[in-house]
């Protein structure tokens, strides 16, 4: 956490790029509802700042959007997907919610705390992954499911999810989706609809 | 069962192009100018007369709701189409498919709607963890600008009309309709007491209706097709064609548009599958979505999937994700795994939900060892009857409801792992069974 902090301690502003995305987002809303834009914009910082959103990050969002920086922490608080800590390269998401247990979620969980070597809530030494198990992620017929960073692996096992993580560590990801190579969300053997279209 | 020719989504597993180019070539965009001229009062007419209501899970009837906008527009307080596509209920990924795969279907939607209801802007909040599908849902809606569907003059009606995208962060009760739009202020989701409704009181404190992204993509289909053609489909009050969502102990989880009215076995033995195992292997089902009381297998035999048909059996269609549980299952953990579901979700700004949801989560993992007495049963049923209806919100209703059910249906299997756990050895499902 020495690293953490001083990271945090760092002033934040936008990249010039972001800037320009960071003004798009703001234009969608009405004048003088800018604080609409919060949730973006902690998403752009959180991406600009490797993964999670440091108080500095925070204070130039809320600047930015001239809202009082309670307000703003008051949002980065509320909302999983905001990071106030830093987080691996690959933030791996074991879905946990009842579809996907009922699927194999347990077994999922114990493969990725074996091959990564950490528990839930933990980084690894080299910054690579970090682990946490999280609610309902809405992949539900395609359980059981994990999100790394943006992207949704589905219809896995504990062995693929080995594969899957061992491939993140060789820095070759695997294409996201279906991992048995079915069609999205139809039945596995094939569609029992759309045929006679 | 529905015939391909009923279906609406035709792209649902996005076999085909969702691109404007597939998109027009399945039927969408065709006329859609012709439509708006028929005037705002006939697109809410045809919509209230083909029976659509609600997909979100509460099934409210869809017109009547729109025509609780005011019908002018006051100066300074314009109307807004807020689509809910914080699709979070668990069991749940229909909207996904939509937004992925027929994205243009919901921009369709919200120029008809949004018109419907005297609106020029439409804000689709979309659950931030569907990155990719915001991606896919952006670019179908700068397809659209650039084709002058939406935008100054939409079509070519005459009417102006945005549409943006807007991505949450991850929070469950940000599907609730009032939450969804204090978040979309900038606010934490913390629903607001009603009334006033939305559509007095909305988005920016100006009238506006927050309908599912379902409710809002079937709308340029039945305006096209008719309503009675929509009406004719499932059963009186139950009209249309529903997309469910099926997984758990089936043997091929998938989504499937069918009729609504369909009986549930029907449903998971034509589409699913079947029940892993063997129908008679079945232990019980939650039919609409983890907010809404599981049924037994005795139940399950006949039902048929609607509201009207689940509510009878003191269920509810929900957001039809039927999750299926075999008789492997321990079913006071899949309860108990929801129970931590609101427990973690609950945005803690009303009492009752906030302690109620850890008290019960406590409570159930207990049960699920057996380790409590059998009067703690009724002290649960108690408590989780005094969290429902005495919250500002329905996710207090919603972390009841399941217990209720499971109370309800396996009471006798709760008592039986409590007297398990006294006699010695714990009372799990697999200690039974050892």
């Amino acid at each position: 956490m020495t690293a953490a902090a001083s990271q945090g301690a760092e002033a934040f502003t936008f990249t010039p790029e972001n800037r320009a995305k960071a003004d798009a987002h703001i234009a969608k809303y009405p004048a003088g509802c800018q604080a609409s834009a919060v949730l973006p914009l902690l998403d752009l910082a959180q991406r600009q700042n490797g993964g999670w959103i440091s108080r500095s990050a925070m204070e130039h969002v809320g600047a930015l959007l001239d809202m009082a920086p309670i307000r703003v922490y008051e949002v980065a608080t509320f909302y999983t997907m905001l990071n106030l800590e830093p987080v691996g390269r690959y933030h791996v998401q074991l879905c946990r919610t009842t579809p996907c247990w009922l699927r194999g979620a347990d077994a999922l969980r114990d493969a990725c705390r074996d091959e990564l070597g950490i528990g839930l809530g933990g980084t690894t030494e080299d910054g690579l992954f970090t682990l946490t198990e999280v609610e309902c992620l809405g992949a539900c017929v395609n359980a059981p499911m994990v999100q790394i960073n943006d992207h949704f692996y589905e219809d896995l096992d504990p062995a693929r999810m080995r594969e899957i993580l061992r491939a993140f560590r060789a820095d070759s990801p695997p294409a996201p989706g279906s991992q048995t190579g079915r069609q999205t969300s139809a039945p596995a053997s094939g569609p029992t609809t759309l045929t006679e279209l | 069962m529905l015939s391909d020719s009923d279906r609406i989504f035709t792209n649902l597993y996005g076999s085909d192009d969702w691109r404007l180019a597939g998109a027009r070539a399945r039927g969408d965009w065709d006329g859609t100018a012709a439509l708006m001229a028929k005037g705002h009062d006939w697109i809410i007419d045809q919509v209230k007369e083909s029976g659509l209501r609600g997909r979100g899970g509460a099934g409210f009837p869809t017109g009547l709701k729109w025509s609780f906008m005011p019908k002018e527009e006051a100066p300074g307080r314009p109307h807004y189409l807020v689509v809910n596509a914080d699709e979070s209920e668990p069991g749940t990924c229909k909207d996904r498919d939509m937004m992925r795969h027929d994205p243009h279907k919901l921009i369709e939607g919200c120029l008809l709607s949004g018109f419907a209801m005297h609106a020029h802007a439409a804000y689709i909040y979309i659950r931030g963890e569907f990155y990719d599908e915001a991606v896919a849902l952006q670019a179908a809606i700068d397809e659209a600008y650039d084709a002058g569907l939406i935008g100054k003059d939409a079509c070519g009606s005459g009417w102006a009309f945005d549409v943006y995208l807007h991505r949450g962060a991850g929070a469950y009760i940000c599907g609730e309709e009032t939450g969804l739009l204090e978040s979309l202020e900038g606010k934490p989701g913390r629903p607001r007491l009603k009334p006033p409704f939305p559509a007095a009181v909305g988005l920016y404190g100006c009238p506006s209706t927050v309908n599912n992204v379902e409710t809002i993509a079937v709308v340029p289909t039945i305006l096209r097709r008719g309503a009675e053609w929509f009406g004719g489909i499932g059963r009186p009050k139950n009209t249309g064609t529903k997309v469910f969502c099926i997984s758990g102990h089936v043997n091929q989880p998938c989504n499937v548009e069918e009729e609504m009215g369909i009986p549930m076995r029907e449903l998971i033995e034509k589409h699913a599958g079947g029940v892993r195992g063997g129908w008679d292997n079945l232990q019980a089902v939650i039919p609409g979505g983890a907010s809404v009381p599981l049924l037994p297998k005795s139940i399950c035999d006949e039902v048929l999937m609607d509201f009207d048909s689940l509510m009878a059996e003191k269920s509810g269609l929900g957001t039809a994700a039927v999750i299926v549980m075999d008789k492997s299952t321990d079913v006071v953990e899949a309860i108990a795994r929801l129970s931590h579901f609101y427990m973690h979700e609950s945005c803690g700004q009303c009492t009752p939900c906030r302690e109620g949801t850890g008290w019960v989560y406590r409570v159930m993992l207990r049960l699920i060892r057996g380790e409590a007495s059998v009067d703690e049963i009724d002290t649960l049923w108690d408590v989780v009857g005094q969290i429902e209806g005495h919250t500002i919100c329905a996710l207090g209703d919603a972390a009841a409801w399941p217990v209720q059910g499971l109370i309800r249906h396996f009471r006798p299997e709760l008592e039986r792992r409590i007297l398990a756990a006294k006699v010695g050895g714990g009372g799990s499902a697999a200690a039974a069974a050892a």
